[in-house]
């Protein structure tokens, strides 16, 4: 058994000595009703062992029937992906024993996948893009979900036997391969955090997936080797299986970068291997030896017929594509006119799509902006959730801003009244009302308090008298003060200055 | 197409999880090649003409609907499990041999 923590290099002094070469193998769940090859259901968190038919459970005398769907959600992934579709392919055996996979094999696809040769291109967060070169598409099915009793921890290690659901058994997957990544330097791990996230965004828009990581419907096996700065061979690699988050992706590949460049730079060499990730001490451990020619004995499955494409069926197809994520925020930041560091910082902060509604709804685009950017995110930073988790819908926004506008409120008691919202006290104006949040509007009342701040301060006033109109501010604030917050400052200002006979 | 060798079948054997005597595998080594020479004939009338192919039929897009059909029962799915708990099936633990 290996240790939890082997030697690391600080990333720094890793990236001084050798150049990464990534590659990634990013499986997706399809959301088809049904399962690849089976008419079971395609479902989560039902109960254990239900949703299987006999060829789910690879019972003597079955035969598998392609998932029409799954077959078109699959050339829309590698159209989305700028693939070339197969003319011809079919689907093979991969064989291997495991208890995951009842067959003895995984109906997979080998030598012709059904989509390949296309790229991606993958935009940091500071706007660099790097085009990632798309090797493959191919179509397979999941296997069951193993759970390891007995051991420790629950994990593999350990375990005195295993239970097996073979619910996802059959459920259609496309695994997604990229060619070996190279030339992106220290930006590694960001890079193969916004590779998956532009994978899941993509599968996401295009409707073929939940997309959710944390269900395991988007997961990433990384590839990470290292070569001394300046050669051009590639170095072993290794390849951490089944890192199902963004930020696991990140903190892997950097891990294993510093992992490697520590062994490397000892004098040692570096197994090929797989590497199992662990999320708690956010390192990798041995997992199996791999090597690049494991003997699966693909041959092609005699129990289904080639899928055969023609151009009408793939135009149909990429007729249906949705708009690209990427054009679609191209479009957005033209038409709301905001500027590139505005609109990077509304895409990274999460709040893209809930702009987009909230304008959608009649609100303008900077004062949608404003909301989303400013309190909201405020508040969702202080719950530690995401900005659109905080319950704040579009049409909230728009009575809040109404009332602004309208001058029954100003953006400080648009804030209390968003609390009274939000602690479910009923609409903005309900909260409004009941509160008696309402600016004082009558001239009358505030007059009198502008009387009374005059009064307080003789010396500004005599000041504001002689033309110092930058004065005003300090009786504004007595105002606003004797009013609790309850007044338009513009309106008190105005009064201020007729109260004193000087011309604004 | 080269001979097929007695580690070739050990390598099978291997694979396929099947435990073979040294006189099984002498037996099975003659076997096989005789089966490998029998395809050469096959390959050797098959023309650069004739396309390799998968299957006897020209069939092509058999395709199902996505529509959910009949399921087993968690009971039916677990009939002809060796050994079976919390409606799963229950195995040895196997140490990461994918």
């Amino acid at each position: 058994m290996s240790t939890a923590t082997a030697e690391i290099l600080s990333f720094d002094e890793a990236m001084e000595k050798f150049d990464p070469v990534l590659g990634f193998e990013v499986h997706v769940e399809l959301n088809t009703r049904t399962k690849m090859f089976s008419s079971a259901p395609n479902a989560f968190g039902d109960t254990p062992n239900t949703n299987v038919t006999p060829v789910d459970l690879g019972l003597p005398g079955v035969l598998p029937v392609i998932n029409r769907v799954a077959v078109e959600s699959s050339i829309k992934i590698g159209l989305a992906l700028g693939c070339k579709i197969a003319e011809k392919c079919h689907f093979a055996r991969k064989n291997y024993f495991y208890p995951d996979t009842p067959k003895n094999f995984q109906t997979s696809q080998y030598d012709e996948p059904i989509a390949y040769d296309g790229s991606i291109d993958i935009e940091l967060a500071d706007g660099t893009v790097f085009t990632i070169e798309i090797e493959r598409a191919h179509m397979e099915e999941d296997a069951g979900k193993l759970t390891h009793m007995g051991g420790a921890t629950g994990r593999i290690q350990g375990a005195e036997f295993s239970l097996v659901d073979y619910n996802r058994a059959g459920v259609p997957l496309v695994e997604i391969v990229t060619k070996p990544i190279v030339g992106v330097g220290a930006r590694a791990p960001e890079l193969a955090k916004a590779y998956v996230a532009a994978i899941r965004e993509i599968v996401k828009n295009l409707g073929v997936s939940d997309a959710k990581m944390e269900r395991g419907n988007v997961r990433c096996d990384a590839n990470v080797s290292l070569k001394p700065k300046g050669q051009e061979k590639f170095g072993t690699r290794t390849e951490t299986k089944n890192v199902n988050s963004l930020r696991a992706v990140e903190h892997a590949v950097r891990y294993e970068i510093q992992r490697h460049a520590a062994v490397l730079d000892a004098g040692g060499t570096i197994t090929q291997e797989t590497r199992h990730w662990h999320e708690d001490t956010r390192s990798t451990t041995a997992g199996r030896p791999k090597s690049d020619a494991d003997d699966y004995r693909y041959f092609p499955e005699p129990d289904l017929v080639p899928v055969v494409t023609d151009d009408a069926w793939i135009e149909k197809l990429r007729s249906e594509l949705p708009e690209p994520p990427a054009a679609r925020r191209k479009r957005l930041q033209a038409d709301w006119g905001y500027s590139d560091a505005e609109f990077r910082d509304v895409v990274n902060a999460g709040v893209m799509d809930a702009i987009e509604e909230t304008i959608a709804a009649g609100v303008k685009p900077a004062t949608a902006r404003k909301w989303w950017m400013g309190e909201i995110s405020r508040r969702a930073k202080i719950a530690d959730v995401e900005p659109a988790e905080l319950g704040v819908t579009p049409a909230l926004i728009v009575e809040l801003q109404g009332l602004i506008d309208a001058g029954k409120i100003n953006d400080k008691l648009s804030r209390e009244v968003l609390d009274g919202v939000l602690a479910g006290e009923g609409t903005p104006t309900e909260v409004v009302s009941q509160r008696g949040l309402e600016v004082v509007s009558d001239d009358g009342a505030l007059l009198e308090a502008i009387d009374g701040a005059l009064a307080a301060q003789p010396d500004v006033a005599e000041k504001i008298r002689g033309g110092k109109l930058q004065a005003v501010g300090a009786i504004v604030g007595g105002v606003m003060k004797a009013t609790r917050g309850q007044a338009d400052a513009g309106r008190v200002r105005q009064l201020i200055l007729e109260r004193l006979g000087v011309e604004g | 197409m080269p001979e097929i060798t007695r580690e070739d079948v050990a390598h099978l054997a291997r694979l396929a999880h099947i435990d073979m005597t040294g006189e099984e595998l002498d037996r099975m080594t003659g076997e096989l090649s005789v089966i490998v020479d029998s395809i050469k004939t096959v390959s050797e009338v098959a023309g650069e003409d004739v396309p390799a192919t998968s299957h006897p039929i020209p069939l092509s897009n058999v395709y199902r609907d996505d529509v959910i059909g009949e399921t087993l029962t968690n009971e039916e799915a677990l009939s002809g499990a060796p050994d079976n708990a919390a409606g799963r099936f229950k195995v040895p633990a196997i140490l990461d041999e994918e």
